[in-house]
C-alpha cells in the first residue's frame, strides 16, 4: 500500500496547533502530484513478465507489486516515462493523458 | 582568601575557563563538540581531561571547525541529547550560520563564548564585539562577572534553555583573559544537588522512532511569520523563567544573581552606569568609594542582553537623572549596541533622563577605576545641565 | 542477498516534488528501501531537501532534518555521537547530499567526520551541478559542460576543469568503505547500500544521478544516460574496502564518449576535438584507477 494523501488535512488554526519549532510528523502528504503528468503509463499485463525493473527504477515509487500484478499510483505518477523506456518487454506504453 | 575557605573541600582555586568546565561536568552533557580557540581553550582542554579520566561519561567530538562544532551539537540535540560547546571571537563568527539554524530549530544548546575582539586589527584580547554581532541570531545571551557566576550560570543556563516554554539556545559570555584566565576561589556545588536541580534533558523536539519527525523543515512565506512569532514568544517567556531559575538556584545553592539584571545601589541613585561582564566588579568598588563621598551613584549589571530587560529600563528612566552605558564595542555609523537598546527602553515612556555612551575596554584595554570614576563625573556633569559629548571613547589617546 | 524480489513495497520516500525522471530521487528511494525505518536522515540544502520538506508536505517517512549547506558531515557526527551516548541500537544515520554540498562547501565537514570514524552512511548523489538553484557549476561538473555559470559561445566550451575525483579523496582518508555507483546499475547500487549498512564507521557512496532538467535530455532517458556514462568509461563502478579497490564492472571496449555527450544539451556545443580531450582525460583517470586495483573481479 502506497502512502495516501491526507484528505482531511487541516492547516493550523491557532498557535497551539502550529508545530513546535519547524518540526512535524514525518511522512505527511497533503497534495498529489498527478497534475504534473502529460503522459501516463499503461501496462499490458499480458506482456508483463513481472521482472520489476519498472518498480525498481521509478523515481517516484508509484508502482506497487504487492497485489501480484503491478499497479500504478496515479496520484503520484508524474509521467516521466522511465518505466516504459526501461521495460524489456515493451509492456508499458506512454499514452497522452485523457486519450486512452 | 582565608585559610578557612581553602580548607573547605567544595572550593577550588580556578580560572574562569576551569570553573566553566567544572560546571559543565556537573550538568552531565551527553555530547560535547568543540574546536579550540584562545581564550576558550582551557575549557575544552579541561573537558577533554574529564572525559579521558572517565570523570565525565560523555561523547567528545574533536570537530574540524566551529561551524562543525555547532552543526554536530545540533545533530546531537535533535537526537535528544544534552550538548555543550564553547568558542570565541572568530570562531563564533565562523559558526554564525549554525547559530541561526539552532535557534530557529529550537534546540537548547548551551555554549560558552570567551569574549574576544574580532579581527581586524587582529588581537586575542577581550571585548564584546564577537557576541554583540550575534544579537539577532536568536540565542539568549548572558554576561557574567566572575568565575563563580560562570560556573553557576552553566547550571542555570541548561535549566533555562531546556524549559519547554523557552527551548532556545543560550550563550554564556565570559570576558576573555580577565575572566577566562584569572584565578579565584570557586565554590563547586554537590553533584547530587545539581542532579536534583537539573533533571536529564527531556523534549518532544527530537527524532522519535515510534513517530518519526521532520525537523527544521522549510516554511514558506505563508508560515514563516508564525514560526518567528513562536521564537519571539519563547524569548518573552524566558524573561520569567530566568527569574524563576535564579530564585530556585539561590534556594538550593545559596547564591543569587538577580536574573535579568543585578542592581548595585540603584534604589536612590541619580547617576547610574550600565555595564556587562567583568567590569561590573570594578564598577562596584568605584560605586562604594563614591558613595562614601556622598555621591548618589549606582550600577546596573546588565546580565541578559537577550532577552533584553526592557521593562526594567522603562522604570529606571523615571527615577535616574543620568544613565551611562559602557559598550565594549561600537556599531560603526551609530553608537554602542547596548547603549541603543538601553536608551530606547529608557525613553520609551517619555522619561527625562540624560544619557552618555562610553566606548571602553576595547580589545582588552583595561577599564580602570579612574576611568569609571570619570564616567560618573561625566554623568554628574550632564545631570547638572553641562554640555557633554554623547559618545565618548574612554582612554582614547587623541582625536 | 538483496534483490528486487525481496525489497519491501513500502515506500519511505514518497510524494516528493522532484522533477520528472529525477535520478537523485531514484537514489533516495532505493537508499530508504535498504536502510529502512530506523534511519535518521540529514539533508543539507540540496535538490532532495527542497523537494521533500516544505511544510506541510513531508516526503520522508523516517526521521529527517534539513540542515545547512556545509554541515552534513558534522551533523552526522553529532547524530552518531548521540546514538552512542544514548545507547540506541540498530539506528542508521544517513546523510544525503548533492555534488556541490559534498565536494565544494561540504568537503571539510565530510573529511572531518570520516577522520573521526563516526558511524554513518553518506550518499553523494551527483547530478554534476547546483541544480536546485538553477544549474550552476560545481567541482563535480564535467569538462565541457554548459551551466548557467559556465556559459558557452563560439570561443568557450563552458566548464574548463575536469571533475574532482571524490573516490580518490575518500581513499586518501582510508575510510572503512567507499564506492561509486550509478542509478543505471540498480543491482550494483543495492548491493553497495546493503554492504555499507553492515559496516560500522564512516561509509560514503558517490552515485551518478542524471538530471533531465539540468543536462537536457528526455525524462525517460535517465537510466539510458547513466548507462552510457559507464559504457563510455566516463563513470566507473568501484569499491574501496580493506585498503583495496575493486572494479565492479569493466566495459569490454569503451563506447565513443560522443554517444553519451551528444545526447545531452549541456554538451551539444562540443566538437570532435573536445571529445578527444575528454577521451584522453578518461584514459588517464582509468590509468590511475588501474594502479589502485589489486584484483579485478572480472
Amino acid at each position: 500500500m502506497k502512502p495516501r494523501v491526507v484528505k482531511d488535512f487541516t492547516y493550523p488554526r491557532t498557535k497551539e496547533e502550529l508545530p513546535f519549532g519547524p518540526g512535524s510528523q514525518a511522512g505527511v502528504l497533503v497534495e498529489v502530484n498527478s497534475g504534473w503528468r502529460t503522459f501516463k503509463p499503461v501496462l499490458d499485463h499480458e506482456k508483463c513478465i513481472n521482472c520489476l525493473r519498472c518498480w525498481l527504477l521509478c523515481p517516484d515509487g508509484v508502482i506497487s507489486k504487492e497485489n501480484g500484478q503491478l499497479e500504478f499510483d496515479f496520484d503520484y505518477c508524474k509521467g516521466c516515462g522511465i518505466c516504459a523506456y526501461e521495460c524489456p518487454k515493451k509492456a508499458i506504453v506512454m499514452v497522452k493523458e485523457g486519450a486512452e | 582568601m582565608s585559610a578557612i575557605e581553602l580548607r573547605n573541600e567544595n572550593k577550588k582555586f580556578l580560572s574562569g575557563d576551569e570553573a566553566v568546565a567544572e560546571g559543565v561536568k556537573l550538568c552531565r552533557p551527553d555530547v560535547i563538540a568543540a574546536y579550540p580557540i584562545t581564550p576558550q581553550t582551557v575549557i575544552v582542554e579541561k573537558l577533554s581531561e574529564f572525559v579521558a579520566s572517565k570523570e565525565m561519561d560523555c561523547q567528545y567530538l574533536h570537530v574540524e571547525s566551529e561551524h562543525s562544532a555547532m552543526a554536530a551539537s545540533m545533530g546531537a540535540s535533535m537526537m535528544g541529547s544534552r550538548t555543550f560547546t564553547a568558542t570565541s571571537s572568530q570562531g563564533l563568527l565562523y559558526m554564525c550560520e549554525m547559530l541561526h539554524y539552532v535557534s530557529g530549530s529550537r534546540f537548547p544548546i548551551v555554549m560558552v563564548n570567551a569574549n574576544r575582539t574580532v579581527a581586524a586589527p587582529w588581537n586575542i584580547f577581550g571585548d564584546h564585539r564577537d557576541s554583540l554581532s550575534q544579537r539577532d541570531s536568536g540565542w539568549m545571551q548572558v554576561y557574567v562577572e566572575n568565575g563563580q557566576e560562570a560556573l553557576d550560570m552553566v547550571i542555570q543556563s541548561y535549566k533555562i534553555a531546556e524549559n519547554q516554554s523557552v527551548s532556545t539556545p543560550i550563550m554564556i559570555n565570559l570576558d576573555g583573559f580577565v575572566l577566562t584566565h584569572t584565578y579565584e576561589l570557586v565554590s563547586i556545588p554537590e553533584q547530587n544537588q545539581v542532579d536534583e536541580f537539573l533533571p536529564p534533558y527531556s523534549t518532544t523536539n527530537k527524532f522519535d522512532f515510534e513517530n518519526p519527525k521532520s525537523l527544521c523543515f522549510t516554511a514558506s512565506p505563508e508560515w514563516q511569520t508564525e514560526f518567528r512569532y513562536q521564537q519571539y514568544e519563547a524569548m518573552e517567556n524566558a524573561k520569567k523563567v530566568i527569574q524563576e531559575v535564579d530564585k530556585e538556584f539561590s534556594q538550593v545553592f545559596g547564591r543569587t544573581y538577580g536574573g535579568m539584571v543585578e542592581e548595585y545601589h540603584c534604589s536612590d541613585a541619580d547617576y547610574i552606569l550600565v555595564a556587562m561582564g567583568s567590569v561590573a566588579g570594578t564598577a562596584k568598588i568605584v560605586v562604594d568609594k563614591l558613595r562614601k563621598q556622598g555621591k548618589k551613584v549606582g550600577l546596573v549589571k546588565l546580565r541578559f542582553y537577550r532577552p533584553f530587560p526592557k521593562e526594567y529600563f522603562k522604570k529606571l528612566g523615571k527615577k535616574a537623572k543620568a544613565v551611562g552605558v559602557i559598550d565594549r564595542d561600537i556599531s560603526f555609523g551609530y553608537e554602542g549596541a547596548v547603549y541603543s537598546d538601553v536608551k530606547a527602553a529608557l525613553f520609551s515612556q517619555g522619561a527625562d533622563v540624560k544619557t552618555i555612551n562610553f566606548i571602553a575596554g576595547i580589545s582588552g584595554r583595561d577599564i580602570t577605576k579612574e576611568f569609571l570614576a570619570e564616567m560618573y563625573s561625566q554623568l554628574e556633569a550632564i545631570g547638572n545641565g553641562d554640555k557633554v559629548e554623547e559618545i565618548q571613547f574612554t582612554g582614547l589617546r587623541w582625536k | 542477498m538483496v534483490s528486487v524480489k525481496n525489497l519491501p513495497d513500502k515506500e519511505l520516500f514518497y510524494g516528493h516534488k522532484a522533477c520528472q525522471g529525477c535520478g537523485a530521487a531514484i537514489v533516495a528511494r532505493l537508499a530508504m528501501k535498504i536502510l529502512g525505518e530506523r534511519t535518521c536522515v540529514a539533508l543539507p540544502a540540496s535538490c532532495i531537501s527542497s523537494v521533500t520538506t516544505i511544510y506541510p508536505q513531508m516526503s520522508f517517512f523516517v526521521n529527517n532534518m534539513t540542515s545547512s549547506f556545509p554541515a552534513t558531515g558534522a551533523v552526522l557526527s553529532g547524530m552518531a555521537a548521540a546514538v552512542k551516548a544514548q545507547g540506541l541500537k540498530e539506528v542508521n544515520v544517513l546523510g544525503l547530499a548533492g555534488d556541490g554540498g559534498t565536494i565544494d562547501i561540504g568537503i571539510q565537514a565530510l573529511s572531518g567526520a570520516i577522520e573521526r570514524g563516526d558511524d554513518f552512511l553518506y550518499i553523494c548523489y551527483d547530478n554534476e551541478a547546483y541544480m536546485n538553484t538553477g544549474i550552476q557549476r560545481s567541482g563535480l561538473t564535467p569538462y565541457g559542460a554548459w551551466t548557467t555559470t559556465t556559459p558557452t559561445n563560439n570561443n568557450d566550451i563552458g566548464e574548463k576543469k575536469f571533475k574532482k575525483n571524490l573516490f580518490e579523496i575518500l581513499i586518501a582518508h582510508r575510510i572503512p568503505y567507499a564506492a561509486t555507483a550509478n542509478v543505471a546499475y540498480p543491482n550494483d547500487l543495492l548491493k553497495k547500500l546493503e554492504k555499507a549498512k553492515g559496516i560500522r564507521g564512516p561509509k560514503v557512496l558517490h552515485i551518478l544521478a542524471p538530471c533531465p532538467t539540468g543536462w537536457g535530455y528526455k525524462t525517460e532517458e535517465t537510466i539510458e544516460i547513466g548507462r552510457l556514462a559507464v559504457q563510455t568509461g566516463l563513470w566507473y563502478l568501484a569499491e574501496y574496502e580493506n585498503n583495496e579497490v575493486t572494479l565492479n564492472y569493466r566495459p569490454k571496449d569503451f563506447k565513443p564518449v560522443k554517444e553519451y555527450l551528444a545526447k545531452q544539451k549541456r554538451f551539444r556545443h562540443l566538437k570532435d576535438a573536445d571529445f578527444q580531450v575528454i577521451e584522453e582525460h578518461r584514459d588517464e583517470e582509468w590509468k590511475i584507477l588501474e594502479r589502485h586495483l589489486r584484483k579485478d573481479e572480472e
